[in-house]
């Protein structure tokens, strides 16, 4: 058995689903026979970590720090191993632009988009480029922030006049703003974990909206407000060809252990992939548990999977 | 390492939990934007966000010696139950703040309740059924909105300017609710340095409140928790004075003059309505602390308490005068706030196109809170606005904390104009002469009043 350091909280925008999902991952551990040390990330992380001195680390921390790639950097330096993916796979899905130009390269379609800087806006005129950019992409068109873990900041500008109030909004949250094509269409995610060394693509979760044309920041993470549905119930052959789009996006991305993928299905049956998840939600209502619960995996289960991953790396 | 007992449920169990929930919970607004809101309490934010009277100006000899006397003379009376009403003590000092207010009371008109917001949960549970309306102001008390949504109300609310409620638009909307065949169940209002509006209702108003009260023989809440801090102005009557006992629901607290944390508050009811008041508060509480009303009546009995409130008003009011100074220099000229005369909040207004929702993301990487416009609405409106308090921090904090916002909005002011190709925003310091002032529309918006840079009134009743 082993002694494992769950990192959680942190202040980003996302602390409060850090919690929860670092809590569930304690209990879990304790209940698999481990020894759980939990760590609300903060300026004494190193200290606590050389104190705790732990076989593995579960980084259940999401968000800036957690899944930007900086807490990874820390363990690396520390000699620690760690759950999930490594320093470059978490700067390539913290970073929503990076992560769209791979999938591009790679082949895998992405919605349109254009992509700005604070500084082309301020400085180098950027805003003139505005009509030509929405000519391309058409509306509505959804504004976000670059970086951002959840829902947060996302805007759908419907006519040119939103746009700019919108793009005001995504800079609240980060310095880099992407500006989406929109994709009508279902909401779907795929969240994988790797088995033996291959990625495995649990089933499709469906998050249907009730009552709104959109799921925003409480929604996702409350129950009642938006219907998960998973697997969800797709035409045939659509499921297999999510899940495969899926373990592409993983791979380009150069993911490990686990991570979600979310896509959106068009009217027309195309699919495109959204963004990925290097650290996603590990609670009640999260989407990586609910699938893993229908492919049959209890919590735990798939809590030891994760953590064996991390072990296995580990240098000793 | 964790303490718990580890809780066995899974999602799936969680599904199954779902099942078993109320309907109303699915109508329970989680408190918008509660992560957000979990991060103003970080010790290096500066919290202008929420409601907090500053307790640290209590006596803590007097809270000391004050115990030692309800442990000495009423010990075994302090720890058992009490009477659903309240004690008679207890209903003393009520009335005692009551008359201060220009208020008569008959003691047994008396509801001694767990702070104020379970007088909010009780008329809600005694006359609200499900789809039932409520009338509430634009926007209302983020706290009631809680409540309002778990007894499935419908609320409607209306526009508030300078002088509070707007009785113009409160009788076009009950016209309008009476051909739908909808009758209000009760009026919420606020009239005295309104939460979060920080407006005060006039006289004409209060009086054709009341007089509208009893033509359709509606009843109204009458919400007060801050009519004794006031900074400036002569007091107004209560509409619960006006109203001669027969539609006025009243009620009151020691929150904001003595202590939030003894949780008393009460309500002052017409007698049918107080008896069906009492019968939901046996079912919810039995009765409210014996030892915390113990207190407040030993504390009354040393006659203090008009001296601490007066000592409170002289440090609000430094603080509300702090704040709107600190807004007068660190805001753009687009932004436009209430001035108030009392309580402890203000109400500012950012030109429509930024959201403060996303707004206060941008200000806690600046470790400064508020609370978001949105919180006061039930239908999505307030993305401008932000509620500012200014009790429950000291000046200085005051000040940073508003140059803190000032600097983030003029970020995205600035950043706004260079989007839409407008001129780059002046400071507020030199605002140019040919930028577009639009405070106007902004009033129009919230029916809150511009800000005045003369600092007077609006003549205006609009």
């Amino acid at each position: 058995m082993s002694t494992v350091a769950v990192l959680q909280g942190g202040r980003s925008l996302e602390r409060q689903v850090s919690l929860k999902s670092g809590a569930r991952v304690e209990d879990a551990l304790q209940r698999l026979g481990h020894t759980a040390v939990a760590i609300d990330v903060g300026s004494d992380l190193v200290a606590r970590l050389t104190d705790a001195a732990p076989d593995a680390v579960f980084v259940a921390l999401h968000g800036r720090d957690g899944e930007d790639g900086t807490i990874q950097e820390l363990l690396e330096v520390l000699g620690l191993p760690y759950t999930g993916s490594g320093i470059a796979a978490c700067i390539r899905c913290w970073d929503k632009v990076l992560t769209k130009h791979l999938l591009r390269a790679a082949g895998i379609p992405t919605p349109d988009f254009h992509a700005f800087s604070e500084t082309a806006f301020r400085e180098l005129g950027a805003a003139q480029a505005l009509p030509a950019i929405e000519q391309q992409l058409d509306f509505p068109l959804v504004v976000k922030p670059a970086a951002q873990g959840s829902a947060l900041g996302i805007k759908f500008a419907r006519t040119a006049a939103d746009v700019p109030a919108a793009i005001v909004s995504a800079f609240s949250y980060d310095r880099k703003v992407l500006l989406e094509r929109y994709v009508p269409g279902r909401d779907l995610a795929v969240s994988i974990v790797d088995e033996n060394g291959s990625p495995t693509a649990l089933p499709v979760v469906e998050a249907v909206p009730e009552g709104r044309d959109f799921y925003d920041f409480e929604a996702r993470y409350e129950i009642g407000r938006t219907r998960f549905v998973c697997p969800a119930e797709l035409p045939n052959g659509i499921a297999e060809r999510t899940q495969e789009l899926a373990i592409e996006a993983y791979r380009a991305l150069g993911c490990a252990g686990f991570a979600r993928v979310d896509l959106m299905l068009r009217e027309d049956g195309e699919l495109f992939v959204l963004e990925a998840n290097s650290v996603p939600g590990l609670t009640e209502t999260s989407l990586l548990p609910q699938a893993a619960d229908a492919a049959g995996i209890p919590f735990d289960a798939l809590v030891e999977r994760i953590l064996a991953m991390a072990l296995a790396r580990s240098p000793a | 390492m964790s303490g718990r007992t580890p809780p066995r449920s899974t999602a799936h169990d969680l599904a199954r939990y779902a099942g078993l929930f109320a309907q109303r919970t699915k109508v329970m607004k989680s408190s918008a934007m509660r992560d957000l809101m979990a991060l103003t309490e970080r010790a290096e934010v500066i919290s202008l966000a929420g409601g907090m009277p500053d307790t640290s100006s209590f006596p803590a000899d007097t809270y000391a010696a004050l115990m030692t006397r309800v442990a000495q003379e009423s010990c075994a009376r302090a720890l058992q139950y009490g009477p659903t009403e309240g004690f008679a003590a207890a209903a003393h000092c009520i009335a005692e703040v009551m008359q201060a207010e220009g208020m008569t009371v008959d003691e047994g008109e008396l509801l001694v309740t767990t702070g104020g917001q379970q007088v909010i949960d009780l008329v809600c549970k005694t006359l609200v059924d499900p789809g039932d309306v409520i009338v509430a102001e634009a926007p209302t008390y983020p706290g009631a909105v809680p409540t309002f949504c778990s007894y499935e109300a419908d609320v409607v609310q209306i526009e508030m300017d300078e002088d509070g409620m707007r009785i113009d638009a409160l009788e076009e909307t009950l016209e309008r609710l009476e051909r739908e065949g909808r009758r209000p169940k009760f009026i919420y209002t606020i009239p005295t340095f309104q939460n979060p509006g920080g407006v005060t209702m006039s006289l004409p108003r209060r009086q054709r409140l009341v007089q509208v009260a009893h033509e359709r023989e509606l009843l109204v809440l009458e919400d007060n928790p801050y009519g004794l801090l006031r900074y400036e102005g002569d007091p107004l009557p209560t509409l619960y004075s006006m109203d001669g006992g027969e539609f006025v629901i009243y009620l009151g607290t020691f929150s904001k003059i003595l202590s939030p944390g003894i949780r008393l508050g009460w309500a002052a009811a017409p007698r049918p309505v107080l008896q069906k008041l009492n019968l939901g508060k046996q079912a919810a509480d039995l009765c409210s602390s014996s030892m915390t009303q113990l207190f407040v009546a030993e504390y009354f009995a040393s006659g203090d308490w008009r001296e601490y409130v007066a000592s409170l008003v002289g440090i609000y009011r430094g603080r509300r005068d702090a704040m709107l100074e600190a807004l007068q220099a660190h805001f753009p000229h687009e932004a436009a706030w209430t001035q108030p005369q009392g309580g402890l909040f203000i109400w500012a207004t950012l030109p429509d196109y930024i959201d403060t929702t996303d707004l206060l993301a941008r200000a806690l990487d600046e470790n400064v809170a508020f609370v978001p416009g949105r919180a006061a609405y039930l239908d999505g409106r307030g993305g401008s606005s932000m509620r500012l308090n200014f009790s429950g921090s000291d000046e200085s904090a005051i000040r940073e904390g508003v140059r803190r916002i000032g600097k983030v909005v003029a970020e995205q002011v600035a950043l706004y104009g260079t989007l839409t190709g407008a001129a780059p925003a002046a400071s507020a310091a030199a605002p140019a002469a040919d930028a577009p002032r639009d405070a106007d529309g902004l009033a129009e918006v919230l029916q809150l009043p511009p800000r005045r840079r003369s600092g007077r009134r609006a003549e205006a009743d609009r």
